[in-house]
């Protein structure tokens, strides 16, 4: 049992997909497939199709979900992957749980794996938890016994013992992913994948879901995990080395942070051309005609809470004689609501509208994590000279800031208040 | 170094998209009997959960459709049963005919009704359809038994019934039939996945399909009021499987080594082409159902 050994070899898989519903088409297009592989020769379909870009429109029905992906992991590595929606994160898990086969490609495998992609598959309502206890075990590849020699310390992780001979529609959602998640966290594969079951219950048992991930994969006979999650917090707490996906490829393979970086950066689109925008108000005193948000001393300009964060606007001034001004700039959450404002106005500064530039630095930014855009006025000698609004969107970054593995509810306030515990 | 070692090494598994037509992967169904048990506890004590007659709808359902055709076939139809009284060799049709109708039905809807979970976990796939037949067989017993008892009351009445010493083959036959379900099951299902019009199809063609599997009348009756198409009786196997299933039961009708040895091959061919079927579709039809 070395740790250096290979326990999962991923060569070349691929996996295309037909868009669109099924129909003559289908008919017609598995007949001609038919009458290739009659003839010995390879599936014309597969020479075509494109890379799974959902937000443009493509030429062809057929899409690669995912594409040449090839990776190694080693016994005991513990493994995140991330990536945007559509990445094709999930079916690369599908493929590996077997659940459906690549296009192409090969996995050779050497133990067992089992898969997590949503806690409870399988539980019947009218069966009772410890009934369910045995069918779900049972559907995740556990023996009868196995179970038996489990089960009390299931029933105790799952903190249902109360209603353990209750069917389980009786049960309350959050005990039912409760009890789903305790069969499944005492599953002793060798490779366990895991998909974004920590989004559910309730933060105690969070808590205990990551605790138990912990467990399984530390230690000397250390599991291999791979997890895939959104939660940037969790992945960089639990996972030491990450592959990124974009588009059904992978973009970057290697250590976590280094991996949520190019990731946050891949997605930095703060640079927004405002000139372009047409719905705007003010009589064109001043027209903005660049704007810029990026974090000033993080790596590529990523906006974390807590660092500083510098907004840089450049304008056109069509007015000869200002006599006085003001430049606000609104932040707005994704719902719109105003998280905060600031103003030339309230700040004691002297500085010069003919700079054509203004540059705003926010030091130790306190807002949450999540999408943000801002509203940009101005107003020369008491009339609006340009006013937009809902533009520069950022996003700040998801990460563990207070070095716990945990996060903030999104729900919770748009601010992050640096904050100890005496 | 490292990567000669791995270069040889033997792997517990591998995925690939390419499948052996004959690899049927029968030692994992194996592996997971425990789970084959379960589904079918779960199968017989979910069924009538909260009903308040329970189990008892095992029996009923049998019942009231041997007495409605009675009162149809025999009573107004009349439509002769060799003697037999006409509401037990009704019974001993419908009992037989149900099983293979309850069978066809689930196992043909394995990868649709069951999409959630397959799309989630791997287990051989196989294990749903055998679970569906197993767990029809013991309701078929219990059904058996209820015939049994009336069985009993004819007899004890005066009624003169009784089986004939082939009826040691009846599990044979019942074995069979389930093979034959299974089969059949097995093909509808795979091509249900991408096809939904073959959900539609099965529903009235498993009605239509009763009237030609002898389930209220003899053999005899078909090929002697309409000789020019009794061959589509004849070529149906569960006609022989039933009318052979009362010649062992009620000693009536005709036993036909011939239309046996057929009935059997195509339960063969049907149940192998159904595994190579089914287990080629397992593999992907998570992406079209």
């Amino acid at each position: 049992m070395s740790k250096n050994e290979i326990i999962l070899k991923v060569e070349n898989i691929s996996k295309q997909y037909r868009l669109g519903i099924v129909g003559t088409g289908t008919i017609a297009d598995d007949l001609t497939r038919w009458w290739y592989l009659v003839r010995g020769k390879e599936d014309p379909f597969l020479k075509i199709g494109e890379s799974n870009d959902r937000s443009t429109k493509g030429e062809s029905d057929y899409v690669w979900s995912l594409k040449d992906i090839s990776f190694d992991v080693m016994r005991g590595d513990v493994i995140g992957i991330i990536g945007k929606n559509g990445a094709g994160k999930s079916t690369l898990l599908k493929i590996l749980s077997r659940v459906t086969s690549p296009t192409t490609g090969t996995i050779k495998s050497d133990g067992r794996i089992a898969s997590l992609l949503e806690v409870g598959t399988g539980f019947h309502p009218e069966l009772t938890g410890r009934e369910n206890v045995f069918l779900n075990g049972a559907i995740l590849g556990m023996t009868k016994k196995e179970i038996e020699s489990k089960l009390d310390e299931i029933i105790e992780f799952s903190g249902c013992e109360r209603y353990i001979d209750t069917p389980t529609k009786r049960y309350s959602s959050g005990m039912t992913v409760r009890l789903a998640f305790a069969v499944a966290a005492f599953l002793e594969p060798d490779i366990l994948i895991v998909d974004e079951v920590l989004a559910v219950g309730d933060a105690e048992f969070q808590k205990k879901a990551i605790g138990k991930m912990k467990d399984i994969s530390s230690g000397d006979n250390g599991r291999t995990v791979l997890f895939v999650s959104h939660n940037m917090a969790a992945v960089q707490n639990l996972c030491p080395k990450s592959i990124l996906l974009e588009n059904g490829k992978i973009i970057f393979n290697g250590e976590t942070n280094d991996v949520i970086t190019h990731y946050l950066s891949s997605q930095n689109r703060n640079f927004t051309k405002l000139s372009e925008i047409e719905n705007r108000q003010g009589n064109g005193s001043l027209l903005f005609k660049e704007g810029n948000i990026k974090g000033i001393e993080t790596q590529n300009g990523i906006i974390e809470t807590f660092k500083d964060v510098a907004l840089d606007l450049e304008y056109d001034l069509n007015i000869e004689k200002v006599l006085n001004f003001r430049i606000d700039i609104g932040i707005n959450n994704y719902l719109g609501d105003r998280v905060a404002w600031v103003s030339s106005q309230t700040l004691p500064t002297n500085f010069d509208i003919k700079n054509k530039k203004i540059s705003f630095v926010i030091f130790n930014l306190p807002l949450a994590p999540g999408d943000y855009n801002l509203n940009i006025f101005c107003e020369i000698n008491n009339e609006i000279a340009d006013w937009i609004t809902g533009v520069l969107p950022f996003t700040v970054a998801e990460k563990d800031y207070y070095g716990s593995g945990k996060v903030v509810p999104a729900n919770q306030g748009s601010v992050l208040l640096n904050f100890k515990i005496n | 170094m490292q990567e000669k070692i791995n270069a040889n090494k033997n792997w517990k598994f591998i995925i690939s998209p390419k499948s052996n037509v004959i690899e049927l992967n029968l030692k994992e169904v194996w592996n997971y009997r425990d789970l084959l048990m379960l589904f079918i506890k779960r199968d017989i004590v979910t069924i009538y959960k909260q009903t308040i007659l329970g189990p008892l709808w095992y029996l009923i359902q049998p019942l009231f459709t041997a007495v409605i055709f009675t009162i149809i076939f025999n009573n107004v139809a009349n439509i002769d049963t060799n003697g037999i009284p006409p509401f037990l060799y009704n019974l001993a049709g419908i009992t037989i005919w149900n099983y293979f109708k309850d069978c066809l039905l689930a196992t043909s809807d394995t990868f649709k009704s069951n999409q959630h979970i397959f799309g989630k976990v791997y287990f051989p796939r196989l294990i749903l359809p055998l679970s569906v037949v197993l767990s029809n067989l013991i309701k078929f017993c219990i059904q058996l038994i209820v015939f049994v008892t009336f069985y009993i009351y004819y007899t004890a009445n005066g009624v003169e019934v009784s089986p004939n010493k082939l009826i040691v083959f009846f599990p044979i036959l019942v074995i069979t039939m389930g093979f034959f379900s299974l089969g059949l099951g097995m093909i509808i299902s795979s091509m249900v996945t991408k096809y939904r019009d073959l959900v539609f199809l099965l529903q009235f063609g498993v009605q239509l399909l009763m009237y030609l599997s002898l389930v209220a009348y003899p053999l005899s009756l078909i090929q002697e009021k309409l000789p020019t198409l009794s061959w589509i009786v004849e070529f149906n196997p569960m006609a022989h499987i039933i009318e052979t299933s009362r010649y062992m039961l009620l000693n009536s009708g005709v036993i036909s080594l011939n239309w046996i040895i057929y009935t059997v091959t195509v339960t063969i061919v049907t149940f192998l082409l159904g595994l190579v079927i089914f287990n080629r579709t397992e593999k992907r039809f998570i992406d079209t159902i």
